[in-house]
């Protein structure tokens, strides 16, 4: 799967590797995010602005593509559209000032059969790349304390 | 301990394999340890989570091996626990109080030792003090301890009004995310002397009464916890009055499937033994 990709980026201009696949219309809006951001830019500054949270998510991307755990739920979704709003949606709960343009955090996993233990896997996915963009512990947990009631949407039981 | 390496062993080999079934969806720490009790919970103090690394999709266990090394007496416990899709909790703990050489001076005998089996069932009703952070609801459990001691006699012979009894407890738990903090009090009905090593009830009362149990750890990062407990007890014996006990820990996740914590803790006055403070050590081996 993975050669086939790799051996598609050779033969593609990169123009068009990086294009979105198109998805049904659905109604933008900043509620989307699921959850309302943080006031001041603190947060924001602790996660190293911009090129932190490019750098967080893209890890948690690709750690999360090759995590057995949790690696199937991927495949065959566009990861140039989730990099692009994940990132939209971490600037604007971050402080960042961004606007998120992305669907609701329960139609974005709706029928993807997703547990309790994916949830886990992806927060420890996320806490890993936290640590290793320097992001203080206790800035993770402000973070991580407005996407863990996400599980209710994300969760299917 | 060598018996705590056979559960380990035991455990390892029966992984929950049924096919949607999964251990490991918890995230570190948030299952708390093991009290002296067997219970998920701090050290003294038992907590509403459930133990184990499951979620509701799956079965998880822990062992534990607990040691606390008090200037005058040894209590040692080690036990196992099973958590059934993150709602019930089925454990078994025995205690061993060692008396070491104050045995013969309290006319027991050198190296006298109480022992008492607790069987412990807890059961989740509400809430989720991992995941609900946009809620102040703590996550709540019932439970039940029974507790069976084997020094009938000793126990009838210092006014215990009964070896065997059993304990009712209603837990709160609430992880504060945001702030990094977990709270948890815990209300339990009980009349058991020392935990009930020294039996249930006596000559200053034979009913259960209400005491209290609260922790409050602060999460340093990701594998490392301090905090501290606080857990009140009933005074039924008249030979020896009883403290509360209290104790600072840290406990730190080695691995994710282990636990090493330790702990300082000041369990009063002992069977007229002043000021039993010492040192808690437990190893706690989590699936
Ligand atoms: C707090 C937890 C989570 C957050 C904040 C989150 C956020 C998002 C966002 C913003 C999107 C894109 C929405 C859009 O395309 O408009 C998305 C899509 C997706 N998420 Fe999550 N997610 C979470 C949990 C998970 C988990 C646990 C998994 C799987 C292990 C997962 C797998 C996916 C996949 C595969 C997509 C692509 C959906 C598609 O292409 O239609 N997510 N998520
Ligand atoms: C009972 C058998 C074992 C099982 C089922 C097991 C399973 C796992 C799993 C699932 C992880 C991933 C944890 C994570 O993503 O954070 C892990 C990490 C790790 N394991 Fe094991 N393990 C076992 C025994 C051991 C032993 C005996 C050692 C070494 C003495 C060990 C050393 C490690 C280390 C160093 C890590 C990475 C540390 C971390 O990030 O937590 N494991 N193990």
């Amino acid at each position: 799967m993975l050669l086939i990709a790799l051996a598609l980026l050779q033969t593609t201009p990169v123009a068009v590797a990086a294009a979105e696949e198109p998805i049904a219309p659905y109604a933008q809006s900043n509620a989307n995010a699921g959850a309302k951001p943080f006031e001041s830019d603190g947060m924001w500054r602790a996660f190293h602005g911009r090129e932190g949270v490019d750098r967080i998510v893209d890890g948690l991307v690709e750690r999360s593509l090759v995590d057995p755990r949790i690696s199937d739920t991927f495949k065959g979704h566009d990861m140039v559209r989730l990099r692009r709003v994940l990132k939209e949606q971490f600037c604007h709960l971050l402080g960042g000032g961004c606007a998120y343009s992305g669907r609701t955090m329960k139609d974005s996993h709706k029928d993807m059969g997703l547990q309790t233990a994916d949830m886990g896997a992806l927060v420890e996915n996320l806490q890993a790349e936290m640590n290793e963009e320097g992001v203080p512990f206790f800035a993770q947990n402000r973070l991580l304390a407005k996407l863990a009631p996400m599980k209710r949407d994300v969760v299917e039981r | 301990m060598r018996i705590f390496l056979i559960m380990l062993a035991a455990l390892v080999a029966s992984p929950a394999a049924a096919s949607d079934w999964r251990g490991d969806g918890k995230l570190v720490l948030t299952d708390g340890i093991t009290t002296v009790e067997g219970a998920a919970g701090g050290g003294i103090a038992t907590w509403a989570v459930i133990a184990g690394n499951e979620t509701e999709r799956g079965v998880g266990a822990t062992a534990h091996a607990s040691h606390v090394a008090l200037p005058d007496f040894d209590l040692e416990a080690y036990g196992g626990a099973v958590g059934l899709f993150d709602r019930v909790e089925l454990s078994y703990t025995r205690q061993s109080f060692d008396t070491r050489g104050l045995g013969a001076a309290l006319g027991l005998g050198r190296g006298f030792t109480f022992q008492q089996d607790v069987f412990g069932a807890k059961v989740k009703l509400f809430g989720d003090a991992v995941w609900d952070q946009d809620r102040v609801l703590p996550q709540v459990s019932i439970g039940v301890q029974h507790k069976r001691a084997n020094r009938g006699a000793v126990i009838a012979a210092v006014g215990g009004a009964d070896d065997q009894g059993t304990d009712y407890y209603v837990s709160a738990t609430k992880l504060f995310l945001a702030q990094s903090l977990l709270v948890s009090g815990t209300v339990r009905l009980t009349e058991a002397n020392q935990l009930g090593l020294l039996g249930h009830g006596g000559d200053k009362g034979d009913d259960h009464t209400a005491q209290f149990e609260g922790s409050a750890a602060v999460l340093l990062t990701r594998k490392l916890a301090v905090g501290g407990e606080f857990r009140t007890k009933p005074d039924r014996l008249s030979f020896a009055q009883e403290d509360d006990a209290y104790d600072v820990f840290a406990a730190w996740s080695v691995h994710r499937h282990v636990t090493l914590t330790a702990a300082y803790a000041d369990l009063g006055d002992i069977a007229t033994v002043k000021n039993q403070r010492g040192l808690f050590v437990q190893l706690q081996a989590g699936f």
